[in-house]
């Protein structure tokens, strides 16, 4: 997934294009095309919404209908990464509020924001299905297991640390 | 035992196990080593190195089993990369286990001896990337046999037989389900697979879609031959990424074989699958609206009759199972609707999967026979609570469930005794809890999340549960009121009778529950504006044990709003007026120097 921000300057059509030709001819279209969309840019940028109603022929409200109505779907680019803070049941009771304070802390962002730096896009997600492994988080896709508020607080200053060492893309 | 032994004679077989929990607590980093490892030392050939799927024992990975050339076989636990040079040196080449990071013997009695393995019968064992390691396990024999030896109706008596019920939660008999899908006039029919896994807490059909995606797909292709379909769609959701990258690889290795396809092994049965990804909403787990879903539009349920057996996936007959149910099918067309029907109660047959996970010692996933007691399942093989307090309760059923409290774990785990109780059976989300939750915050946790997820489409689920919010948290805030309780019990009263779908019909389920069982909880928030777990921040105070403290400074250097203070090497304080009650401090203290009233 694109979770890098320099993406979203490169938007081009015929990305967007590209997708909403290729599941035209199939029925029920629309979700796997914003998906793939979301994929390509790390969000669904207003102008993907406009090309994939006139390429799919279905009015642009009835797509942004979707897209608001799936939690999967971002309309505001992610920062560089993105963190998925789980609010499962077992990660509830094992202190995922506390995990959650600790990552504001350390990244300056709550759940829902991205931080000043573009560093970090948190979000809260229902369950991450690693249950057994609570509390945890996602970062960038990979599951982080059994936190403690000072684990986490380590684990996001040593993904800043290794950004900041390696060269700019 | 479960893990039958299944090693090529005289060579020494390892095992790691990389499902996401797995993977997560860094199961790739010891496969990686341990390939590094064997490769370095020249013993390559002569130790073979597997993948394998979810082994069950989550609370212990990174897992990683040794088959040994000769003597018995041995789980390592809480392996890390760093552990893999000593048991590759004393174990497979000294030929001596290194038995304080084995799971002793008796702790894997307890865990598996109640347990029964049908739908888990190949996880933690083959190869789940690997199409061979499925078919020596007898993996698309129960499909041969289907198309070749018996028609679509003798397949659905056999199912009915069985006595095989939806595993989604539900528990409607699928033979009967299948029948009424078969039954419907018309030519294209569809078979959906529901893996939109939502309810939070719930992890079994990620594990065996990452564990064994072969036995769901055969489940499919049998379920698509029963009914007269010719299309199947797998409604995944988007979190599990591992499940849909190797569904998509099981695919395509069928696809290679010949097992989906046209004329699937010669019988002329045509059958095609496709992966659809759930884009995350909880209420898509509802059969109309996952064929909204599907068909592209907003998930939003719809008014039954027609059910989707008459009227599904672009107007045609469908058939939707959830996965459990379908990682049932083949092991019964194989072994027979007696071998099934052998376990279980009158009214529950066979097994259920469950997600055990919460304050519990041995959490993981575990298959049980039905009519099984809560107590064997949280004591015996859950190994009882995981930090010391005393078991409270257990919540079955996730958002539409409820909770069960600890004085009434002889209850049988079969449909009909969990719906006494005024939980569900789900589809297998297990939660233990102990004392330090409180009631009232697990309603209102439950009740957040079914609010999100409320479509809005019926009055009384959008704006009921949000009326029900306000009033658990006006009580977790210390300004309940005495009629709150009765209001709270009118509320729920009319959510589930106003409201079309399952998802509003249930919501209310851990608000009634929780009151039914812990209503002295509700009064002490209520009356004492007290919270007797201390776990709601309006009603507790954090403070520095004085004499504990050695003034080391972290605690302070943790507070999100510098609410401590205190000279280094000197006992600190907390500003009660600045405090959030976050509780961070009393996590970061390594000297348990905080208290909370």
């Amino acid at each position: 997934m694109a979770t890098r921000t320099k993406e979203r300057e490169e938007l081009s059509f015929t990305v967007i294009d590209a997708i909403a030709h290729k599941h035209n001819v199939q029925p029920g279209a629309v979700i796997p095309a914003l998906q793939e969309i979301q994929d390509a840019y790390g969000y669904v940028p207003p102008v993907a919404i406009e090309r994939i109603a006139e390429n799919i022929g279905v009015p642009s409200s009835e797509i942004y209908g979707i897209v608001t109505f799936y939690s999967q779907f971002r309309l505001e680019p992610v920062g560089e990464n993105l963190i998925k803070v789980c609010h499962g049941t077992a990660c509830h009771l094992n202190g995922a509020e506390r995990i959650a304070q600790a990552i504001a802390q350390a990244t300056g962002a709550e759940e829902g924001q991205t931080s000043r730096d573009g560093r970090f896009t948190v979000e809260r997600v229902a369950c991450l299905g690693c249950c057994s492994l609570a509390p945890c988080t996602m970062i960038n896709n990979e599951v982080h297991g059994r936190l403690t508020p000072e684990s986490i607080s380590k684990i996001v200053s040593h993904v800043q640390e290794v950004q900041e060492l390696a060269p700019a893309k | 035992m479960p893990w039958e032994t299944d090693k090529k004679n005289g060579s020494w077989v390892v095992k790691v196990g990389l499902a996401s929990c797995g993977i997560a607590a860094g199961g790739q980093r010891v496969y990686n080593a341990l390939k590094a490892d064997l490769i370095a030392r020249g013993i390559k050939n002569s130790v073979e190195l597997r993948r394998t799927g979810c082994m069950g024992m989550c609370y212990s990975e990174v897992l990683v089993e040794v088959f040994p050339a000769l003597g018995k076989r041995v789980f390592y636990r809480n392996v890390t990369p760093e552990r893999i040079q000593r048991i590759v040196n004393e174990h497979i080449i000294a030929g001596n286990p290194v038995t304080e990071w084995i799971i002793p013997a008796d702790e894997l009695d307890s865990l598996l001896s109640k347990q029964r393995r049908i739908v888990l019968r190949n996880c933690g064992i083959i190869d789940p990337e690997s199409i061979d390691d499925y078919l020596a396990a007898g993996g698309y024999k129960a499909l041969d046999k289907a198309l070749h030896s018996r028609s679509p109706q003798e397949v659905i008596d056999e199912v009915t037989r069985s006595g095989l019920r939806g595993r989604g939660g539900a528990g409607f008999p699928t033979g009967i389900k299948w029948g009424f899908a078969r039954k419907s006039p018309g030519s294209q029919k569809y078979v959906i697979c529901n893996a939109d896994e939502g309810d939070p807490g719930a992890f079994m059909d990620r594990s065996v879609l990452e564990s064994d995606p072969h036995s769901v797909i055969e489940g499919m292709l049998i379920a698509g031959y029963a009914i007269g379909a010719s299309e199947g769609y797998l409604y995944v959701r988007a979190e599990y990424p591992l499940a849909i990258h190797r569904l998509e690889i099981a695919l395509d290795q069928a696809r290679e074989r010949g097992l989906i396809g046209e004329s699937i092994l010669d019988s002329g049965f045509d059958f095609s699958i496709s992966i659809r990804q759930g884009a995350g909403a909880f209420v898509c787990g509802e059969e109309t609206a996952l064929v909204a879903s599907i068909e592209g539009k907003r998930g939003m349920p719809n008014f039954r009759p027609p059910f989707p057996a008459q009227s599904g996936l672009w107007g045609k007959p469908s058939n939707i199972n959830n996965v459990e149910t379908l990682a049932n099918v083949a092991w019964i067309i194989l072994n027979g609707a007696e071998a099934f029907s052998a376990h279980g109660t009158e009214q529950s047959k066979g097994t259920k999967v469950f997600a055990l996970a919460g304050k519990i010692a041995r959490g993981g996933l575990i298959e049980v026979p039905m009519g099984i007691s809560l107590k064997e399942i949280v004591f015996d093989i859950g190994g009882g609570t995981s930090e010391g307090l005393d078991f409270k309760a257990v919540q079955m059923g996730g958002p539409s469930g409820g909770v069960i409290p600890a004085n009434m774990a002889d209850t049988p785990v079969d449909y009909d005794s969990i719906t006494k109780t005024g939980a569900i059976m789900g589809s297998g989300g297990l939660i233990v809890m102990d004392e330090s939750a409180c009631m009232v915050d697990v309603a209102k946790f439950f009740l957040n999340f079914t609010q999100d997820e409320s479509c809005g489409k019926c009055t009384f689920c959008r704006i009921g549960t949000l009326r029900m919010r306000e009033v658990l948290d006006r009580i977790s805030r210390g300004e309940g009121k005495e009629e709150d309780m009765d209001r709270l019990e009118e509320l729920a009263q009319g959510v589930k009778k106003a409201s079309l779908c399952g998802l509003g019909q249930t919501a209310p389920n851990p608000v009634l529950t929780t009151l039914r069982y812990f209503r002295d909880e509700y009064e002490a928030h209520i009356q004492e504006k007290s919270c007797p777990a201390k776990k709601c921040q309006a009603l507790i105070t954090y403070e520095i044990i004085t004499e504990k403290c050695p003034g080391c400074g972290l605690c302070a250097k943790y507070c999100p709003v510098e609410a401590i203070s205190g000279e280094k090497k000197k006992p600190h304080l907390i500003d009660p007026d600045k405090c959030i009650r976050c509780g961070l401090c009393m996590s970061m203290c390594r000297l348990g120097a905080i208290s909370v009233h």
